[in-house]
């Protein structure tokens, strides 16, 4: 048996830079997700589809706003199609991938860790950016939604939008390591985000709610950034309407952080690279 | 640790609640050798295995692989070993060009990926999506991927399991190119001709305990055991045990004057060998295991 040359322990050669992987992982995520069609349909079309359904049946104003409530649950579903799009889907696909042995096959290769999450949440924030965007069009088309008229709402909804998506993301990937399997990935992500839904103001004015589901809800993202989206597409006339009187966008910024902050040491201590045994 | 020692491990233990699927390992593996850990399901390879590889930790014992504890190194240790798993199952839309191209982007130095693909034999599947590709050929992807980083340590975990029998040649002989070409292998494996066709060294786990290492020649002492020579008469078929089977047949042969009907030598398989070693301690958990895997996969899927 001979010790080739090559075999000997090479050194001076530099692992790739974290950065030059997050960039790769994110072009492989787009292309895995944009070459699975119905999954592409599926993602794209749900908020869409509920969004259509809630302005057919729904019409009039909100309280005595004068504000159409079409235009009130069209900033709640693009709130929810940016939850759906990161913490559900990222999710159930991230459940999907420790089943079928990739994430174990990744971590026995010197890829970062954390450009696996780096491609994880770029690629969602790309796909979250379409999802709004289709949302928004609608929205324009349909309801009489307006883009935003000042750089101040272009700046919030510049950050809402991003602080939004990367709080889901940890979040979807922290929850991630909750389901056994991937037959139960589905369940386990879909409930916290149906309950969310309902007592968040996506489809009913938030001030309507009974309080007790108020304030629990105000203990989660979904409510904080449905209120930001609203401070962004919605008149200030909705302000009687908001329980605060006042789009409380500071709050919006420390409770999506604190999620955000929480949901990343989550991660980086119960993340699981390997199905159990 | 010695400069030609690619793996070294002293005393090691790991148990999984009371049960100990490691108790006591010892095993040097040298540079550029191929060395085959063979064993019965739940002797404690993949966990031994998988132990090297840094994805378990161990409940005690000295660990060195290349140079490093495997349960503390970082990416440059990583970017040396190559590990291909026992099983993969990603239904990816990727394709397999795709797929080998972006794991060597993860390596320093890595191998040119239309070779590796060449050299698993995909060149024509190269364009193809993975789930398109049939069990034998998903398997050497894996392969591919193991081998991409050019590693100086390759890792195979049950490698040919499922393949047909050519299939099983074809990979055996990218396996001991890649031996030639200097690269340290360790391959477990319950195909006992899989171990002699490949292996310098051959290392028999049974009960979670190393209980022989030698060439697969002399295992267990195979090659000075008795021989069987046997021959077809009118009464039937006459064998005897004999030290010198040389002599024998020297004397069989001018006993018929010349050709001795049906005449043949042999030796103690590398079967009967590995049989006798696992027998004590495999019997009974060879028996219960049929009844127990139908639970246990169903809670795996």
């Amino acid at each position: 048996m001979t010790t080739a040359a090559h075999a000997a322990p090479r050194t001076g050669v530099a692992l790739p830079s974290a950065a030059r992987l997050s960039l790769s992982r994110t072009a492989l995520e787009l292309k895995s997700f944009f070459r699975r069609r119905e999954a592409v349909v599926f993602t794209f079309s749900l908020p869409v589809v509920l969004l259509i359904i809630f302005g057919s049946i729904f019409h009039g104003t909100v309280g005595h706003t004068g504000v159409s409530y079409r235009l009130y649950f069209t900033a709640g579903i693009i709130a929810s199609g940016i939850m759906s799009t990161t913490f559900v889907n990222l999710g159930i696909s991230i459940v999907l991938e420790r089943e079928d042995g990739t994430l174990k096959r990744l971590a026995g290769t010197p890829m970062p860790k954390g450009a696996y999450f780096a491609g994880k949440a770029f690629s969602a924030l790309i796909i979250a950016a379409i999802e709004v965007a289709i949302l928004l069009g609608i929205g324009i088309a349909l309801y009489g939604l307006r883009l935003p008229d000042s750089a101040g709402r272009w700046f919030t909804f510049t950050w809402v939008f991003l602080l939004g998506v990367a709080t889901c993301t940890m979040l979807g990937i922290a929850v991630s390591s909750i389901p056994r399997s991937s037959r139960s990935a589905a369940a386990v992500l879909n409930l916290p985000y149906l309950v969310l839904q309902f007592i968040s103001g996506v489809y009913f004015p938030f001030s309507t709610l009974p309080k007790g589901m108020q304030v629990v809800a105000s203990f989660f993202p979904l409510k904080w950034l449905c209120q930001g989206l609203r401070a962004v597409f919605l008149p200030d006339t909705l302000l009687a309407a908001e329980p605060a009187h006042s789009w409380e966008l500071g709050r919006v910024a420390l409770v999506l952080t604190a999620w955000l902050v929480g949901s990343l040491i989550l991660c980086l201590r119960t993340f699981r690279w390997q199905a159990d045994r | 640790m010695a400069a030609n020692t690619s793996v070294r491990v002293r005393g090691l233990r790991k148990s999984y609640g009371e049960v100990a699927a490691v108790d006591g390992v010892d095993l040097d593996i040298h540079h550029g050798e191929v060395f085959a850990l063979l064993g019965p399901n739940g002797a404690g390879k993949t966990t031994t295995v998988e132990i090297l590889e840094g994805y378990r930790e161990r409940d005690g014992g000295e660990v060195t692989v290349l140079g490093a504890d495997p349960g503390s190194a970082g990416r440059d240790w990583r970017a040396r070993i190559g590990i291909v798993l026992q099983s993969n199952a990603d239904a990816s839309e990727l394709s397999v060009q795709e797929l080998i191209r972006h794991f060597a982007g993860y390596y320093p130095s890595p191998r040119d990926p239309d070779e590796v693909i060449g050299s698993v034999g995909l060149t024509e599947k190269a364009g193809a999506r993975l789930r398109q590709l049939s069990g034998g050929q998903r398997r050497r992807v894996d392969v591919a991927l193991g081998i991409v980083g050019n590693p100086e340590l390759l890792f195979l975990d049950e490698p040919t399991t499922g393949f047909d029998p050519e299939a099983r040649r074809q990979f055996w002989h990218l396996i001991s190119g890649l031996a030639e070409g200097g690269t340290t292998i360790l391959l477990t494996t319950h195909y006992l001709d899989e171990a002699e066709a490949l292996a310098n060294r051959v290392g028999v786990i049974a009960a979670g305990r190393i209980r022989a290492v030698d060439a697969p020649a002399d295992l267990g002492g195979r090659a000075s055991a008795p021989a069987t020579v046997s021959w077809l008469t009118a009464d039937g078929r006459q064998s005897v045990q004999t030290d010198t089977p040389s002599q024998v047949v020297t004397e069989l042969s001018a006993r018929f004057g010349g050709e001795v009907p049906e005449l043949t030598v042999t030796r103690p398989s590398l079967e009967d060998v590995y049989l006798a070693m696992i027998g004590h301690d495999q019997a009974g958990a060879a028996e219960s295991a049929p009844g127990r895997s139908p639970a246990g996969t169903g809670a795996a899927r």
